[in-house]
């Protein structure tokens, strides 16, 4: 086992831990919208993507990597914007008291 | 500093970004700026992939970038708030389905490379099993979303039990095992090519078994698990490409959304295994024309109805998906403004799990710009149920079911509800007498302080609207 993997092994098992303690006690009137923002976190795929559509050879590898590219785009760029949307229409309100 | 590590310094603010934006989403005063904050992180980690990798094929990535924000932006601008569950459905399918092709990208790849090594050999066990796993999971997610999205929608109420589910799951997971290993080791690209089309299929199949018994009530904790695992997908191609960005904020994503899951499934009282299995809906569903078979039905019209309203004093508003449904928010509101105007003490009572999504009547009547401290949730309203006048229930069913207080025998057994039956009067407004998703009967209707008013949500508010008006106090 060399040592790159190990320090992934350690990143992949504390993110695990960080990831869980992060949300303890959430309103049930975020769930959605804290859903969608993670989901739309859940893009970070697209950084996969870009690498492999800007690098990769051969045609097949190329194709899947441009449509891995723009569903990980869409991922990201509807789901922060669907979650603004919902957001927006909750904090607007409280801004005009 | 090389450009290198310069980049993988500036992944580290991304995820820090990452952590301190979910935090901030999960509390209602910060929640906007955490959604900005993630996106932020997600808009520095591309910027900075882009710079660090230097000599790419730009044209390539400007085309799959502009398909996908095309596709995102009009997918957002033609959502309706009712329909807010099935973007986010969509939208994670689409998250799976990237991760699963990213890694099929990298299979390709390597494949195609002269000299007759196998994908195992060339990039070496981690990496090459962990791209299995990404595209086992990244397809599984996207083949349970769709079908999820579907459910959402309504089209698919029919899909409930699959026979020998649970046979065949087995047999798909097995033959998908089967085939990612011999796509890695195989050298002929076409034989690999051939093991590789068969586990992306096998996949599809295993998220369609998995998601199809799940009944619609219990859609949004799916969907959240669903979620998760589009993250794990990412954390998996993260390890394929040995790219540690991928890895933390996959993992982090796949963590917190197995917490949220969690969290959600304890608002409905319901467990993880619990809704895998698809209880909910599941066998009540079959024998359901003798479970909606109702007598002493007492049905009124929007003028009598109004009649009960203009001599209240407190009103409680219920809404459910048939509100969501109808896009009745807006008359709702108006009819609030109505009643407030009249000097009665008028609220909405939020079920946690109303509608479609947990929090889908928050976002729906946002929309309408009720406001903020009409809205009470479940456990601060239900003790004033008994002193209420007036309930009007708008398109809820489930959520207002006496049969979940029984302990068991139901399949909302135990599940918190309104307690509306507690009030004077109760107004239902719904279509027909059909059963909300659980499929069971709501005696509640057939109470005799319980009048139903048959009609689309809008209408009859509508209706009650004109009827207020045309009296006034």
């Amino acid at each position: 086992m060399n040592g790159t993997l190990l320090l992934s092994i350690y990143v992949f098992v504390l993110a695990g831990f960080l990831g869980y303690e992060l949300l303890t006690k959430v309103p049930p009137m975020l769930h959605t919208p804290l859903m969608s923002g993670a989901n739309a976190m859940s893009g970070i795929t697209i950084i996969g993507a870009i690498v492999l559509a800007g690098a990769t050879t051969g045609i097949v590898s190329l194709i899947l990597a441009i449509a891995a590219l723009a569903l990980a785009t869409t991922n990201v760029v509807g789901g922060f914007l669907v979650t603004d949307r919902m957001l927006a229409s909750f904090t607007a309100r409280r801004d005009e008291r | 500093m090389t450009v290198e590590a310069a980049a993988q310094l500036a992944y580290l603010v991304s995820v820090a970004l990452f952590v301190v934006g979910l935090k901030r989403l999960a509390s209602v005063r910060t929640a906007r700026q955490g959604n900005l904050l993630l996106a932020s992180g997600m808009g520095l980690a591309v910027i900075v992939t882009l710079v660090e990798q230097g000599r790419l094929s730009y044209q390539w990535i400007i085309l799959g970038v502009a398909i996908g924000t095309g596709l995102g932006v009009l997918t957002v601008v033609r959502a309706t708030a009712t329909s807010m569950p099935q973007v986010v459905a969509r939208f994670n399918g689409y998250g799976g389905a990237a991760s699963a092709l990213v890694a099929l990208a990298l299979f390709a790849q390597e494949l195609v490379v002269p000299g007759a090594d196998s994908v195992l050999v060339r990039l070496g066990a981690t990496s090459a099993s962990t791209l299995a796993v990404s595209i086992i999971i990244g397809m599984a997610t996207f083949s349970g979303s769709v079908i999820a999205e579907a459910k959402l929608w309504g089209s698919l109420r029919r899909l409930g039990r699959v026979p020998g589910r649970f046979v065949l799951l087995l047999l798909t997971g097995l033959l998908a095992i089967g085939a990612a290993g011999a796509a890695l080791v195989l050298d002929d690209v076409v034989h690999a090519s051939v093991a590789a089309g068969v586990l992306a299929l096998m996949t599809l199949a295993i998220g369609i078994l998995i998601v199809a018994p799940v009944g619609g009530a219990d859609m949004p904790v799916m969907i959240s698990l669903l979620n998760s695992l589009s993250g794990l997908a990412a954390a998996a191609t993260g390890f394929a490409l040995g790219n540690v960005l991928l890895i933390m904020a996959g993992t982090i994503v796949g963590a917190a959304g197995l917490m949220l899951t969690l969290i959600m499934c304890r608002a409905m009282n319901r467990t993880l295994g619990n809704v895998l299995a698809g209880g909910l809906g599941s066998e009540d569903a079959a024998d359901g024309d003798e479970a909606t078979t109702y007598e002493n039905i007492v049905a009124s019209d929007p003028e009598e109805a109004a009649m009960v309203l203009e001599v209240a004093r407190s009103v409680i508003i219920v809404p459910g998906y048939g509100l969501a449904a109808a896009r009745g928010q807006h008359a709702a509101a108006e009819l609030a403004d109505a009643l407030a105007a009249r000097g009665v003490d008028v609220r909405f009572a939020i079920h946690p799990i109303a509608g479609r999504m947990p929090g889908h009547m928050n976002v729906v009547l946002a929309e309408a710009d009720v406001p903020y401290e009409r809205l009470v949730e479940m456990d601060q309203i239900n003790r004033d149920f008994a002193q209420t006048d007036v309930v009007i229930v708008v398109g809820a069913n489930d959520v207002i079911n006496p049969a979940a207080r029984q302990a068991s025998g139901t399949p909302i057994a135990g599940m918190p509800i309104l307690e509306v039956d507690q009030a004077q009067r109760i107004l239902v407004i719904k279509r027909s007498l059909s059963p909300g998703y659980s499929g069971i009967k709501n005696e509640l209707f057939e109470e005799d302080h319980c009048t139903m008013l048959f009609g689309d949500a809008k209408q009859v508010l509508d209706e009650l609207v004109g009827e207020l008006a045309a009296n006034p106090a």
